[in-house]
């Protein structure tokens, strides 16, 4: 390869080619811009650019922002600029990424079997048919379902748009309630009630001794953040979608709260309900939704949750809200180690068991009796009236 | 200098960098930019200031920060007892204007770190500790330090830095950073290292330690990362560990169980993990180690 081919047939090409790069990156879910661009290019000019590893490295640390950045880099490096195959040492043929830019990795096991099953827009479609022992031959054993009042009727029964809005506002009132906490301790203010004596001394000396600065002390906010985790897993599947709404409702009222589906995989779906186009957050969750049925692990995903977000989206001022039935395929023991590691780090931990407003039910499921211990809350959520009725319980925690 | 050079110099002085982490260096040494690093506890992340003032014969100028830090803990504040004391000593000779004048000059400036960082002559290194720990309102001050290299002190107008200090902040995750404060550093995440470089910080590092007992020291701590524990055990903590078996006189870990299990409290810092970690465990750890 001599100089004068090094990026052949593209005398403005470098540019381009980096800025393309960036466009690419960008389209991938980074937060990268001209900025970059430019950063990027002055790079070049201090490496050696005919070697691919030092330029890989070079742009990785220039632009990934963030652990996860810094993970998936080196995957989308290779998709962008080996895709023509113009593979330089490793055989390996990467992913080719960019056809399938939104659609996350995880999920890709599940294209392959049930592409021509339901359609991802109508989880509740897949009924309880779906091998599903919790839910089967239980008809009639439901408390709610006597009485005719909308409200009452068990959830599962009745997915429609009204029930869907109802329970995001339920739980976007909800999430106001838990989050409005005031600190008991006090800290310095420009205005509040107590002066803060100590401050005032201190600001005092340069002003020859006479408390001329005056400053306050007040109790400031110290809201409760949120983290939801929500089962979607086969059992569940009946009301998957009144719970991503009331998921969807908790999420939309505070900027600091956290959800995540789990089946037999756990799944960060905050941005994907954050999403203010309605029609493309329908699009990623639907897309992701493509997991529902099968079977759960719920230890597994909690124990993923543990390892992979607790550092940074737990601590003692964050109440934890599970919504799952119990029904966990892996041993009750290690459901109850994974809870005792979320507890370490989180405030409060609430269970929401749709199981629970059914009458004679007990948790004697080997993986609830496991949990129980390490609950603050264990509370019924089959109806929208039990969903509306958490609000009280949670004032108490 | 490229990035290679780097790091060769880095192990000189006793830090074993793998390519990227001396990439990111490189980078944000050539081109000016602070560097934020990221990773989980004890993988060296503030070493590596230390490593690299060390490289470059700069002075280490470190801010740890902590939730409350204020702008009068970190950038500067008056003196107000010198300022005082000085005009008492001024007495009724001297114009009000003068002494005012004399009062809020640099003399009467109390230089906390970031201060004082760039108001040094030859660039020293900034090590930008925990940042995470500090409350959101402080990324806001260091915004201006970080881009642009000044200071605005309302009495005395804008200093601008001397000489571009060599920025680099650590961030253990505690909270996620502001994407303004990203933006403005380059980023590297450091993980555990992988057994060869262990290898290589040991020797580097550690004490005088036969071929043999390295790795099997090595491999147990690797070993035990893999492990579900709470608190994995860092670098800093196998080299500690190291130590303490070089201490006890141990050649070899299978010769004496119990001396070596008592030694694990190098390596696990709390009590569930210890409680994880029994003779048996460690025993069979060992075993593959070896």
């Amino acid at each position: 390869m001599s100089a004068i081919t090094r990026f052949p047939e593209r005398a403005a090409g470098v540019a381009e080619r980096v800025s393309g790069f960036i466009a690419h990156l960008r389209m991938n879910g980074m937060k990268a811009g001209p900025g970059e661009t430019a950063d990027a290019l002055a790079a070049l000019t201090r490496i050696d650019v005919l070697d691919p590893d030092q330029a890989r490295m070079a742009f990785k640390t220039l632009i990934a922002a963030g652990a996860e950045d810094w993970r998936k880099f080196d995957d989308l490096f290779d998709a962008y600029w080996f895709n023509a195959g113009r593979q330089r040492r490793d055989a390996r043929q990467s992913a080719h990424i960019r056809t399938q830019s939104r659609r996350p990795t995880i999920w890709q096991p599940h294209f392959g079997e049930e592409a021509n099953g339901n359609t991802p827009a109508e989880p509740e479609a897949s009924s309880t048919g779906l091998g599903d022992e919790a839910t089967e031959g239980t008809e009639g054993r439901l408390l709610a379902t006597r009485t005719d009042a909308l409200t009452r009727r068990d959830l599962r029964e009745l997915v429609d748009e009204d029930t869907l809005r109802r329970a995001e506002i339920i739980a976007h009132d909800l999430a106001r309630a838990i989050r409005d906490r005031r600190s008991r301790r006090r800290k310095a203010a420009r205005r509040g009630k107590a002066p803060d004596l100590r401050r005032i001394i201190r600001k005092s000396l340069a002003r020859g001794g006479d408390p001329v600065d005056l400053t306050f002390k007040r109790r400031p906010d110290r809201p409760m953040r949120i983290v939801a985790l929500a089962d979607v897993s086969g059992s569940m599947s009946v009301y998957a979608r009144v719970f991503l709404s009331f998921v969807k409702g908790l999420v939309g009222a505070d900027g600091a709260t956290e959800a995540y589906l789990f089946h037999t995989r756990l799944m960060r779906v905050t941005p994907a309900l954050r999403d203010r186009d309605a029609l493309r957050s329908a699009a990623r969750l639907s897309l992701m939704a493509e997991g529902f049925g099968g079977g759960t692990d719920i230890a597994g995903s909690l124990g993923a949750f543990a390892d992979a977000y607790a550092a940074r989206a737990l601590n003692k001022r964050t109440v934890v809200i599970i919504l799952s039935d119990g029904y966990c395929t892996s041993q009750p023991r290690q459901l109850a180690a994974a809870l005792a590691r979320i507890r370490r780090k989180a405030g409060r931990i609430v269970w929401l068991n749709p199981l629970k407003g059914w009458r004679n039910y007990a948790p004697v499921a080997a993986g609830m009796s496991a949990a129980l211990p390490y609950l603050d809350a264990h509370l019924p959520a089959n109806t929208l009236e039990a969903l509306a009725a958490l609000e009280d319980e949670f004032a108490k925690l | 200098m490229n990035h290679r050079e780097l790091q060769s110099q880095l192990a000189e002085a006793g830090y074993v960098a793998d390519e990227s982490l001396a990439m990111a260096l490189y980078l944000a040494l050539s081109l000016g930019r602070p560097l934020l690093l990221e990773g989980p506890a004890g993988v060296g992340k503030t070493e590596i200031a230390k490593a690299l003032a060390d490289v470059r014969g700069a002075r280490m100028i470190r801010l740890q920060c902590y939730e409350g830090l204020d702008a009068s803990a970190a950038i500067y504040e008056w003196n107000y007892q010198r300022q005082l004391l000085a005009i008492r000593a001024a007495g009724e000779n001297e114009a009000a204007d003068a002494v005012e004048e004399r009062l809020f000059s640099e003399k009467y400036l109390l230089r906390r770190p970031l201060l004082e960082a760039i108001s040094q002559d030859e660039p020293p290194v900034l090590l930008i500790d925990e940042i995470d720990r500090a409350d959101e309102e402080f990324e806001a001050y260091l915004l201006e330090i970080l881009s642009d290299f000044q200071v605005s002190v309302p009495e005395l107008g804008t200093i601008q830095a001397k000489s571009r200090p060599m920025v680099i902040l650590t961030a253990n995750g505690a909270r996620d950073l502001s994407d303004a404060l990203r933006r403005r550093c380059l980023y590297a995440y450091i993980s555990y290292p992988d057994r060869e470089t262990e290898l290589a910080i040991l020797a580097r590092r550690g004490p005088e330690l036969e071929p043999r007992l390295a790795a099997q020291i090595v491999g147990v701590v690797q070993a035990l990362r893999r492990e579900e524990l709470e608190k994995k055990p860092g670098v800093a903590e196998m080299l500690d560990w190291a130590a303490a078996i070089s201490g006890l006189g141990i050649n070899d870990l299978n010769d004496d169980p119990a001396a070596v299990q008592a030694s694990i409290v190098c390596l696990l810092k709390t009590a569930a993990d210890r409680d994880a970690v029994p003779g048996e465990v460690l025993q069979r750890l060992i075993g593959k180690a070896a």
